[in-house]
């Protein structure tokens, strides 16, 4: 593990995006039963290839509920002194309900660790519609302005646990496997250009929202500059973030289902749309018309974590499919597995020989995989988004 | 004018008299009267030639040749030859000098100092050949959101709220800019709309009217209300895909339309409404708009006229304040805005203006992007960008700057045959372009007129597709204010910040 860089990059590296190569794995239990963090971690670092030690993370949901009302907020933060201005700023603006360190397994003979906090917090009044928003606006404000300081997560009942190293080590730094959830999303990083940086590993989170990520967005400044317009505040120097931002603008602001927001991010191409009826071809159009700038472009494949408010796994790749994702589902049908490559569910069945899958299959490029909690899959990926004219009554006429 | 005035000539016109059949086909060719004949051989007037190329094509004999003209001034850096030709032919007549085409100050372009993006390793490029890549685009005003009847998951079972607002679509983001009936020749606006059509993009009326039989190409053309109201009735206003007040032009900021009375033919006359052979010179402003509020009543009386079926936008040039006028025009209802910067072009144009006045596009896109997004305004309309588009390199990045759709005229005219000699406000065009007179007019081929354009559009959005492939982009939206793929080479690193551009090696 690097033990530096904790909630920013050297300042040589501050205006280099990052590009790097990535694995990501995630599933979700449907019946919301929680399971330890250890099979997440075996998903992850099977996928070794994927990563080069230089960034790893993982976001549980569930994982607090006996908080499961606050915001909990965990923190990244370089000394003292930015814990105290975190604190102090927190108390102003609503209630510290809990404030405690998170659990880490401390390494030996290293004297500059960083300060991994975790703070439930409430806002003045409770069930104010209002209070997502000013948590949005309280993470923009720490991350921007309070220095050496950085907030991994602030969603309700889940948590974000990143570093800097490779995804065992992250893993054991922060005792994943200690950790009971219904869902579970991780991510392994090979970065190209920078020394890599806790604050810049995956997940990345905004509220409930958790995104990993694998790929580069090639239309990230287009994406940027839509959601500058919102008072979004794009600080990290790296795609996933304008993701996370995205899904935040499109379902929690704008208030779009989920489905329809994937197809703002990765919409048909016209000529499906064209074969659509009338009043889907206006959907389609203007989804595509409004949200153009909300597109994203480039190779991607993400699995996002998100709950407004029933908790949802969503896997989705760009429209080309440059960047692999495998989508499995148990036999019990009561968890479904999402991942970079399929050796992440064979490693499964290698200790529990019982253990085996109902069906594994790669997601159409550019359409979604939506589970849902209570609910399961909603989309499998594989359907033709496009529902066709009847052709052969076309060719009768 | 006295012979110790007389400017020298520019151009030097070579017959070669051993090729010369003397079958007169110069006399005949040549607009500007240069050629006659002494009777035993054909003789030219150097100082009458603008170089346009006509007779040298048309000779059977391929014996003439243009060349520059080798006498020359003494030679002075501050006081060229341009501003000493200047200074005698304001002093020969007394007059404000006219110009056409665009400014021909070499002025350093910004576009040439800007640099693509392309992907290497960790981003594969897509290969416009064996993958799709799109490029239309939607005109017109956006929802800033869409709101939906159920909260389902299942696409099939949503429905839209919002109410959908009048956009047409475009094949490519290209549209050519507004050249009038009167500037522009009958068959060269029949070749326009007819490229127009078939490509699915959109061309402009100019202020010129509308000759009805240009009506059927209504669903691509964008018809122009500038301050003359030249030809402005209810069928001009509804025979068309979107209406666009003209406040002003990029060539000559501040200053309304000129046409020549010598090029208000018949033809003309009927189309704009005014009499035959009189100046159409149309008012500096619109005498109906003094402010923001007046334009804001524009917008909805045009609409209101249209029955809200059709985009309303408005063209305005370049100027110090583009960015905050332009956020008041959105804000005063306009579905579009058309920004068309100094080097935009013009049929006739005092040269003071012409040459002095107004900003270059990609600093005036950049900030009007930039403050439209302050204001969150930006991605409500349509942004057309123009002002010296002249091939699909400055199309790319100006989009990428900020642009949704680049608006071009002069490679229009070029392609249909115009050697930019610069003399469209004569009326003598050659090529059969910027005339009205019968016989030059119908030197213009419109069917052939009409393939060339239709080419050169078809190759600046296949090579669009190209640079959209090796960035890894699959679709223009994503290009769109993408300044991240651009990059500086120029002298001046303010230029690249007002940009928001990184200089190259960053």
């Amino acid at each position: 593990m690097r033990w530096e860089n904790y909630t920013s990059l050297p300042e040589k590296f501050r205006n280099q995006r990052v590009f790097d190569g990535c694995g990501i794995s995630g599933f979700i239990n449907i019946d919301g039963s929680r399971v330890s963090g250890k099979k997440v971690i075996e998903m992850l670092c099977i996928l070794r290839e994927r990563e080069n030690g230089l960034g790893a993370g993982y976001a549980a949901y569930g994982i607090y509920s006996k908080y499961k009302d606050y915001y909990a907020f965990h923190f990244l933060l370089d000394d003292e002194i930015a814990k105290t201005q975190v604190l102090e700023y927190l108390e102003k603006k609503g209630n510290i309900i809990q404030s405690e360190p998170i659990p880490t397994k401390k390494p030996v003979n290293i004297d500059n660790l960083p300060i991994i906090w975790r703070v439930f917090f409430e806002l003045g009044s409770i069930n104010n519609p209002n209070n997502d928003e000013k948590i949005v606006k309280i993470v923009m404000d720490i991350n921007t302005n309070i220095k050496n300081a950085f907030v991994m997560s602030s969603g309700k009942d889940m948590g974000v646990f990143k570093g800097n190293g490779w995804s065992n080590e992250i893993a054991d730094f922060y005792k994943i496997s200690e950790y009971k959830a219904y869902m579970w999303l991780a991510h392994s990083r090979f970065p190209t250009n920078t020394p890599g940086w806790w604050a810049g590993a995956h997940p990345f989170n905004l509220l409930n929202c958790s995104v990993v990520h694998n790929g580069e967005i090639t239309s990230y400044g287009t994406n940027r500059r839509y959601l500058e317009s919102f008072g979004y505040k794009c600080t990290l120097s790296t795609d996933t973030e304008v993701i996370a931002y995205l899904i935040d603008l499109l379902c929690r602001k704008h208030n779009i289902p989920m489905s329809i927001a994937t197809i703002a991010l990765a919409p048909p191409l016209f000529e499906e749309i064209e074969k659509l009826d009338k009043k889907s071809q206006i959907l389609f159009k203007s989804i595509r018309a409004t949200y153009r700038s909300a597109m994203l472009n480039g190779p991607f494949s993400i699995v996002v974590g998100y709950s407004n408010p029933v908790p949802t796994m969503i896997g989705l790749s760009d429209r080309k499919k440059l960047r692999p994702l495998v989508v499995g589902i148990s036999e019990d049908e009561n968890t479904i597995y999402m991942s970079s490559e399929e050796s992440s569910f064979r490693r499964l069945m290698i200790n529990d020989h019982d253990f085996n899958f109902k069906d594994i299959w790669h997601p159409r490029s550019g359409n979604a995989v939506i589970a849902e909690l209570g609910n399961g899959l909603i989309k499998n990926g594989l359907e033709i988004t496009v529902k066709k004219n009847n052709l052969l009554q076309e060719e009768a006429c | 004018m006295a012979l110790t005035h007389e400017i020298i000539s520019h151009f030097q016109v070579n017959v070669n008299r051993e090729d010369c059949k003397k079958c007169k086909s110069c006399i005949k060719n040549c607009s500007f009267g240069v050629f006659s004949f002494n009777g035993k051989q054909i003789v030219a007037e150097h100082h009458k030639c603008v170089a346009c190329q006509r007779c040298v094509i048309m000779c059977p004999g391929k014996a003439i040749h243009i060349s520059q003209s080798e006498s020359c001034l003494p030679p002075h850096g501050n006081y060229t030859e341009k501003i000493r030709n200047i200074i005698w032919a304001q002093s020969g007549t007394g007059g404000v000098l006219i110009s056409a085409t665009g400014n021909d100050r070499p002025i350093r372009s910004i576009f040439d100092d800007l640099l693509l993006d392309s992907c290497q390793v960790t981003n594969p490029s897509i290969d416009p050949i064996r993958e799709i890549i799109e490029t239309k685009i939607f005109f017109g005003r956006k929802p800033k959101k869409l709101d939906f009847t159920t909260a389902s998951n299942d696409v099939n079972e949503v429905s839209l709220k919002t109410n959908n607002s009048v956009n047409f679509e475009i094949e490519m983001p290209i549209m050519i800019g507004h050249m009038s009936l009167g500037s522009i020749s009958y068959n060269a606006c029949q070749a326009i709309y007819q490229a127009a059509k078939e490509l699915n993009i959109v061309a402009g009326s100019g202020e010129g009217g509308l000759h009805p039989d240009f009506y059927e190409y209504a669903p691509n053309i964008i018809t122009e209300v500038a301050s003359g109201r030249f030809g402005v009735d209810l069928n001009y206003l509804n025979n068309a895909v979107a209406i666009e007040i003209k406040i002003g032009q990029g060539a000559k900021p501040g200053h309304g339309g000129h046409l020549p009375g010598e090029k208000v033919s018949s033809l003309i006359s009927q189309t704009r409404m005014i009499p035959e052979g009189s100046d159409a010179l149309s008012p500096y402003p619109h005498h109906d708009i003094y402010s923001i509020e007046d334009l804001a009543q524009l917008i909805a009386a045009l609409k209101e006229a249209t029955r809200y079926k059709i985009p309303v936008g408005v063209k305005i040039a370049a100027v110090h304040n583009s960015a905050p006028i332009a956020v008041g025009i959105v804000r005063s209802g306009a579905d579009f805005l058309t920004l068309d910067g100094f080097r935009g072009g013009t049929g006739a144009a005092p040269r003071i203006i012409r040459d002095h006045a107004g900003i270059p596009i990609e600093l005036a896109i950049a900030a009007v992007d930039k403050s439209l997004r302050e204001e969150n305004l930006r991605e409500q309309i349509t942004l057309i960008a123009g002002g010296s588009i002249r091939y699909s390199a400055d199309l790319i990045k100006v989009i990428a700057l900020g642009a949704d759709v680049a608006m071009c005229c002069m490679p229009v005219l070029i392609a249909m045959g115009c050697r930019v000699c610069q003399q469209c406000f004569r009326g003598l065009c050659p090529w059969g372009i910027a005339t009205q007179d019968e016989i030059l007019v119908k030197r213009l081929d419109i069917t052939i007129a009409k393939n060339r354009i239709i080419n050169l559009f078809h190759s600046w959005n296949e090579e669009l597709k190209d640079v959209l492939g090796a960035m890894g982009i699959d679709s223009v939206e994503s290009l769109r204010s993408n300044r991240d793929r651009l990059r500086y080479i120029g002298p001046n690193p303010r230029i690249a910040e007002i940009l928001e551009v990184k200089h190259a090696g960053e």
